[in-house]
């Protein structure tokens, strides 16, 4: 019998890490959707078909890095459709992002069964490997949890250390900022709110795009149907109690990513039936998202900007 | 009265209605569209990835309504649709979103399932009625939790009913292969006793009772939502939530009402797929129902009675689709596709407006 400590290691760490990047890639893009007044919901259905494109394009090129190359383009195209949807048009951003969500499921079902004559998987594909930091694996125990990883995962904290400074330190961050504070202030004093908007959503779902990249390609090396599991969600609920602060989501993107190993861990020692596991994650979401729901969210989250 | 009263008071009824029948085709026209809309992108899907968008559509018609088995496979497949459409509705009327009718009629299946097989002997008029009744607040348990989430704590209920519906599938799969599995390999429960079957329509068909449920459903809901206070509190709260508040409505309690009665009608649904046509807990059931039902309260210009319409139209398309997919082999996804396409058209009505501007609309002769 497998005893609970026997779990707690450093390759549970290591394997936190892992599940927490695609959630820092895809809530960082919910916080440059929102932070810009627009309500992303459709993340997850960027996930899934940055996922499903990556992994397309690496199986026609045999190059994985082309392949994160496309999830990234595939996301930022569905972004352009949300901006399109919900600044040009003023549609409901929910209904929009739902719609999103929906075709990204039922296409890349149908995609998948087309491509490779199964609903289910896709062939596997070269995946993009792990690399080893020198100096940096040799560390005790911290060596090990951060040593050696894929790509993506050093990727993410460049991530965040950009988003930080392009959000906090730049004339641009303090647009997009006052864009979602007020957004007929923005108007009055010279900023492009539609521009501001439009440029937010697609980055947005280019990093969603990305956050799926790492679950086919870097994670696994095949697609699966519906492989993102609700993780667009988990995201938003990452971004909501990291306060919308591209720091504040590694933080609570690491805890989303230490209970999806756990629940990882906890399946291969068979201490609980699975499908139970498999609730811990969703649980712990629905829980963040009641206890941290009094955080404050950009003021014009949700509201279409119709200009005068 | 006169003969010419008579005659004239006939003639203005029939003005009137004539009036109404117009009125509501020239309303529905962005639905129409979105819908003629979806089906076209979708020929363009069909045709890049190599099948033939005339014949996957022909067979999918003919599938749906070429024969009396079709209809009933037709019906069978637009009643759970029906009850997720109107779960759906009234939430929006309150404005909220429930995105958790997947999940809702999860649990409200899974609710009239265990009464339907643990309880033996007891007469069809108290079984069936008391399994009804456990659909009903199994749906409304799982639509109860994000409403309290959401009033005492401002938890955003697009997130917490998104979540509970991946609980509620895996908790239900759990059950279905451990503690309540059948003999046998398939992760699904024995069948219910036959005195919690609900009576099928017409024979060969899985057409079933829950049929005219989701009609009642239907009226009720008009009914809720038009005659009674609390239908006009959640009407007035999805209007205004500070107006409602200030006019002396309880917009919490209201929230909470609306979110309950939402997911048990869900929760129905469910049991009306267990109880009638399935006739046991099979794991996984729902192909997306509650998905379906968003797309066809979007379609149904948010109203049951449209609702209804627009059921039949989707359950049409789910139970084509399966004919298409056998005889002509196009992904079943398909369906999906087109349901998605059908949302995205109808979430932003603008589109309609943008192009009416440009003279897109001119042969429809529509004035503004």
């Amino acid at each position: 019998m497998v005893e609970i400590v026997d779990i707690i290691n450093a390759g549970l760490f290591a394997a936190a890490l892992r599940m927490a990047t695609p959630l820092v890639f895809t809530s960082i893009g919910g916080i440059f959707s929102e932070r810009a007044g627009i309500v992303n919901i459709a993340l997850e259905g960027m996930m899934l078909t940055g996922a499903f494109s990556g992994v397309l394009a690496t199986f026609a090129t045999g190059n994985p890095w082309l392949g994160v190359i496309a999830s990234v383009l595939a996301g930022g195209l569905l972004g352009y459709l949300h901006a399109l949807l919900t600044v040009k048009f003023a549609g409901n951003q929910i209904v929009s992002g739902t719609g999103i969500n929906l075709l990204a499921l039922g296409g890349t079902g149908y995609l998948c069964q087309a491509i490779w004559g199964s609903r289910g998987a896709s062939q596997s594909v070269q995946g993009l490997g792990a690399i080893s930091i020198p100096l940096l694996k040799d560390i005790p125990f911290i060596g090990e949890i951060i040593g050696t990883q894929t790509p993506l995962v050093y990727i993410s904290i460049i991530v965040v250390v950009l988003s930080y400074i392009l959000l906090f330190k730049t004339p641009m961050g303090l647009r997009i900022r006052a864009v979602g504070e007020h957004p007929a202030a923005a108007d009055t004093t010279g900023v492009d709110v539609y521009k501001t908007k439009y440029l937010c959503v697609v980055l947005s779902g280019m990093l969603a795009g990305l956050g799926g990249a790492f679950l086919s390609l870097g994670h696994l090396s095949l697609f699966v149907n519906g492989m993102t599991g609700g993780r667009g969600f988990i995201a938003l609920a990452a971004m909501i109690l990291g306060g919308w602060t591209p720091v504040g989501a590694l933080g609570a993107s690491l805890l989303f990513g230490f209970a999806d190993a756990l629940q990882m861990r906890l399946q291969s020692v068979a201490l609980l039936p699975s499908q139970i596991i498999l609730t811990l994650p969703y649980i712990l979401t629905i829980i963040v998202v009641a206890v941290f729901a009094r955080k404050r969210a950009p003021p014009s989250d949700y509201k279409p900007y119709i200009k005068e | 009265m006169t003969e010419d009263k008579i005659k004239q008071k006939a003639r203005q009824i029939l003005e009137k209605a004539q009036l109404r029948f117009i009125t509501s085709l020239t309303d529905s026209i962005p639905q129409i569209i979105a819908v003629i809309g979806a089906f076209l992108i979708g020929a363009i899907v069909l045709a890049v990835t190599g099948y033939s968008p005339l014949e996957a559509y022909g067979t999918m018609l003919v599938g749906a309504f070429g024969d009396i088995y079709g209809v009933g496979q037709t019906l069978t497949q637009a009643t759970p649709i029906l009850f997720t459409a109107l779960a759906f509705l009234l939430a929006f009327k309150c404005g909220l979103f429930n995105l958790g009718a997947e999940g809702q009629l999860i649990i409200g299946g899974f609710f009239a399932a265990v009464v339907g097989i643990s309880l033996n002997g007891l007469p069809v008029f108290i079984h069936l009625p008391l399994a009804l009744l456990a659909g009903i607040l199994g749906g409304a348990i799982w639509g109860f939790i994000p409403a309290v989430l959401k009033a005492k704590l401002g938890a955003h209920e697009v997130i917490t009913t998104m979540m509970s519906s991946y609980v509620a599938l895996y908790v239900t799969s759990y059950f279905v292969n451990y503690p309540l599995k059948a003999p046998g390999w398939v992760s699904q429960t024995i069948p219910i006793a036959a005195s919690a079957e609900l009576p099928r329509l017409l024979p060969v068909t899985q057409l079933s009772a829950a049929f005219i449920l989701s009609i009642a459903a239907a009226i009720a809901t008009v009914y809720l939502l038009e005659k009674t206070t609390i239908g006009y509190e959640i009407r007035a709260i999805g209007l205004n939530p500070a107006a409602a508040e200030n006019a002396g409505i309880s917009t919490k309690k209201g929230l909470i009402l609306a979110l309950v009665i939402s997911g048990a009608i869900a929760g129905v649904g469910g049991a009306g797929e267990i109880l009638g046509v399935h006739r046991r807990f099979i794991d996984g059931f729902s192909p997306g129902y509650g998905w379906d039902g968003l797309a066809v309260a979007l379609i149904g210009g948010l109203n049951p009675v449209g609702s209804i319409i627009a059921a039949i139209l989707f359950g049409a398309i789910r139970s084509g689709g399966i004919s298409m997919n056998i005889s002509t082999g196009v992904p079943l996804d398909i369906i999906n596709v087109l349901q998605a396409l059908v949302v995205l058209f109808v979430a932003a009505p603008k589109i309609f407006e943008y192009f009416k501007k440009k003279g897109g609309f001119k042969w429809l002769k529509l004035s503004t």
